[in-house]
């Protein structure tokens, strides 16, 4: 019995367990419900446990389905390539060019003051400034830039996309500035000394070394962007649709199993796309 | 009344029941236990009034507990949960929906005081004699069954009510005048391309389809031969041109709850859209121009009553009469009225209105002074007159009812079509 207890395999299940049982209630079981209830059949008042290829039928057959999925890649590569240009650059000027550290602290909170207020009110308050009589029109036009206001300032693909990389390019900005303050600045001197230029420092030192850093900030923004619906429906004013409002229609209408269909195949895809990436790099070998 | 209980309050109560007794000879029960009694009412938004409850504690002296749903949780919970509930507030194209199930019991229309002075529309379906009956669900086709037990609907006045009629109103576009400059008369000009990019329609599908409706019978594209249940090809045509208009930039966006309908009309982005009534008082609130433009196809109209769960009975179900007597009695009514919408028995509410509200709001005059809500918000000023007119304009011009169509799931699909396209 005390040796049991001595045993270093059973001490290493028993640290493990917690997470593993948290793990186990509040993800595994809640994903496996979803794919049981997506091979359910709905009516209008009640949902009906079955086994029915009906709702993947559906949702596979829809030209509709074909291009939300289409719209919620191209927000989501469009938004990942601004915010990884914008983030590698804010890190990049935070990590080498700001010399002392407690400039680096400061202006690394000073990204995240945003942060403070709610999504939502982050998101909406680009309305009013956007609008045809808001504040970026009329400073136009008073500028001379334009005669008339600029529609397609919102309610548009622009207008989702700049909602996008505004709430999501910190998450690009940590990982990355993360990883640049890892790298040993001998490196640095190293490739000054062999010659290399400062662009060419960049592109062979840096940009190498902060990969894990880029493909956690990568992982954030697709999967933030892939899984949205209130983003997309507050600034295209309805007019476009993601997955997730796809999802969200579902699921006003009661016709859950529909809703947890079109889930699984998000996830699905999700999943597939980040496998993808890290298959590029392996990120658990170069923390 | 217990003799060694009395207090201020009770008192008061018990003077106020008097007066309320008095006033209408209700059968009323005089029992301490009443106090115990908790309804449990839910429903939408529009009419689950706190002051509804506080006011029924006051003058009933049992309690009213309210549950505020958006309709398609009302829907489900009236058809799938009948335990939840001893009062549902619904709109008449949900009972449509829900009475087949038999989660409510019929109401005894000779235990209702007021019947008699309920309105046409929700008896024998006509305003006046002489008016013709609206599209749609309209309420008095589900709004009898054959008698206690009944889960079907019968077209006579049968003595045995599904829904008693609360509260109703005529909708129709609102528009900016000030940034439209000449005269609105059809619905047509929703798709009207002058207003390209300035358009926005509701994305609610089973009222979103009915406005699209009215656009597209106007414009001569289509004859609906029910626009309350459209067959599929009809909703196929009607899609297909509201797509089409979406594609060219008609819209400048969708709206879904009542304060983006509010922000779009009152920011300028949105010149004319599908709108309900108190989003044109809230835009007109902060000063800006904006009328619920009557249009000469007529209204698209709505309609909701309150209905009893099966689970009612004994001293609770006497209890729910009464609340329904004392719903009809004029207070519940005027202070709905006082917010542009109307009461199921008018001529009582007038008693809880001034004059100038009554006219106002009921028989279209100018009003004679300042017009505010129950709020105290200052809704019109003196000699404007209400959009549409009197109540026998606006409702005798009603075109359709909100409805639920046979095809329904169909037309959520196309709807969601429309939506992505």
């Amino acid at each position: 019995m005390n040796r049991l207890f001595t045993s270093p395999n059973l001490t290493g299940w028993l640290l493990a367990s917690p997470l593993a049982l948290v793990l186990a209630a509040f993800l595994v079981l809640p994903i496996l419900m979803i794919v049981v209830v997506s091979f359910w059949t709905a009516t209008e008042f009640s949902i009906v446990p079955a086994f029915s290829f009906e709702n993947y039928d559906f949702l596979f057959g829809s030209p509709v389905t074909y291009s939300v999925f289409l719209n919620t890649f191209k927000y989501a590569a469009i938004t990942w390539a601004v915010t990884l240009v914008l983030g590698f650059a804010v890190a990049y000027f935070l990590a080498f060019h700001v010399r002392s550290q407690t400039w680096q602290t400061a202006l690394f909170l000073l990204c995240t003051i945003p942060f403070w207020t709610s999504n939502i009110i982050r998101m909406i308050s680009w309305i009013p400034f956007l609008g045809r009589n808001g504040i970026a029109n009329s400073t136009l036009i008073s500028w001379g830039v334009i005669d008339e206001p600029v529609e397609w300032l919102l309610f548009s693909d622009f207008s989702v996309i700049l909602a996008f990389v505004h709430l999501y390019t910190l998450f690009m900005v940590v990982p990355i500035f993360n990883t640049m303050m890892r790298i040993d600045r001998s490196l640095l001197e190293a490739a000054n000394d062999a010659g290399a230029s400062g662009f060419q420092t960049l592109v062979s030192v840096i940009l190498p070394l902060t990969k894990p850093g880029i493909m956690i900030g990568s992982i954030f923004v697709i999967t933030l962007v892939m899984g949205d619906f209130i983003t997309v429906r507050f600034m295209s004013g309805s007019q476009a649709a993601n997955v997730g409002r796809l999802i969200s229609n579902d699921i006003a209408l009661l016709q859950y199993p529909s809703a947890a269909a079109t889930a699984v195949v998000l996830l699905a895809t999700v999943l597939i796309t980040i496998g993808l990436m890290l298959r590029l790099v392996d990120i658990r070998k170069e923390l | 009344m217990k003799k060694n209980h009395y207090s201020r309050r009770t008192l008061l109560k018990g003077a106020a029941a008097s007066a309320m007794a008095a006033a209408f000879p209700a059968p009323m029960i005089w029992a301490q236990e009443i106090k115990d009694i908790t309804l449990r009412q839910f429903g939408t938004g529009v009419s689950n009034l706190n002051e509804v409850a506080q006011k029924v504690k006051e003058d009933l002296g049992f309690t009213l507990s309210m549950t505020a749903l958006d309709s398609d949780a009302v829907t489900q919970r009236a058809a799938t949960q009948p335990d939840s509930f001893d009062i549902a507030d619904i709109e008449y194209w949900i009972c449509k929906k829900v009475w087949p199930t038999g989660n409510l019991q019929a109401m005894d229309t000779s235990k209702i005081t007021n019947y008699d002075k309920i309105v046409g529309i929700f008896r024998s379906g006509k305003l006046t004699p002489e008016s013709t009956i609206a599209q749609g669900t309209a309420p008095h086709t589900v709004g009898f069954t054959s008698g206690p037990g009944g889960t079907d609907f019968v077209a006579e006045e049968s003595g045995w009510m599904t829904l008693i009629p609360t509260i109703y109103n005529a909708d129709t576009l609102g528009i900016r005048p000030d940034l439209i400059g000449r005269p609105i008369e059809s619905w047509t000009e929703l798709l009207n391309p002058e207003f390209k990019g300035k358009a926005s329609i509701l994305d609610i599908s089973s009222i979103g389809i009915m406005d699209a409706a009215m656009v597209c019978e106007a414009m001569g594209e289509i004859a609906y031969g029910d626009k309350g249940n459209m067959t599929r090809d009809e909703i196929d045509r009607t899609m297909a041109i509201f797509t089409e208009a979406k594609k060219a930039g008609q819209f400048r966006a969708f709206w879904k709850t009542f304060d983006e309908s509010v922000n779009l009309m009152a920011s300028g982005e949105v010149v004319i859209q599908s709108m309900w009534s108190p989003a044109i008082t809230a835009v007109k609130s902060r000063g800006i121009p904006c009328v619920y433009q009557p249009l000469k196809e007529g209204y698209r109209s709505w309609g909701g009553g309150i209905g009893l769960s099966k689970n009612l009975s004994g001293l609770a179900l006497d209890a729910a009469y009464e609340y329904i007597n004392w719903y009809l009695s004029g207070w519940v009514g005027g202070f709905l009225m006082r917010q542009g919408y109307y009461s199921a028995v008018p001529e009582t509410s007038k008693a809880f209105m001034s004059a100038a509200e009554w006219g106002y709001w009921f028989e279209g005059k100018p009003a004679a002074g300042d017009i505010t809500n129950p709020y105290g918000e200052k809704l019109a000023g003196a000699g404007d007159v209400r959009d549409g007119g009197s109540f026998n304009d606006r409702m005798g011009a009603v075109a359709c009812w909100n409805s639920v169509m046979d095809e329904n799931q169909y037309m959520v699909r196309k709807w969601n079509e429309f939506i992505a396209a």
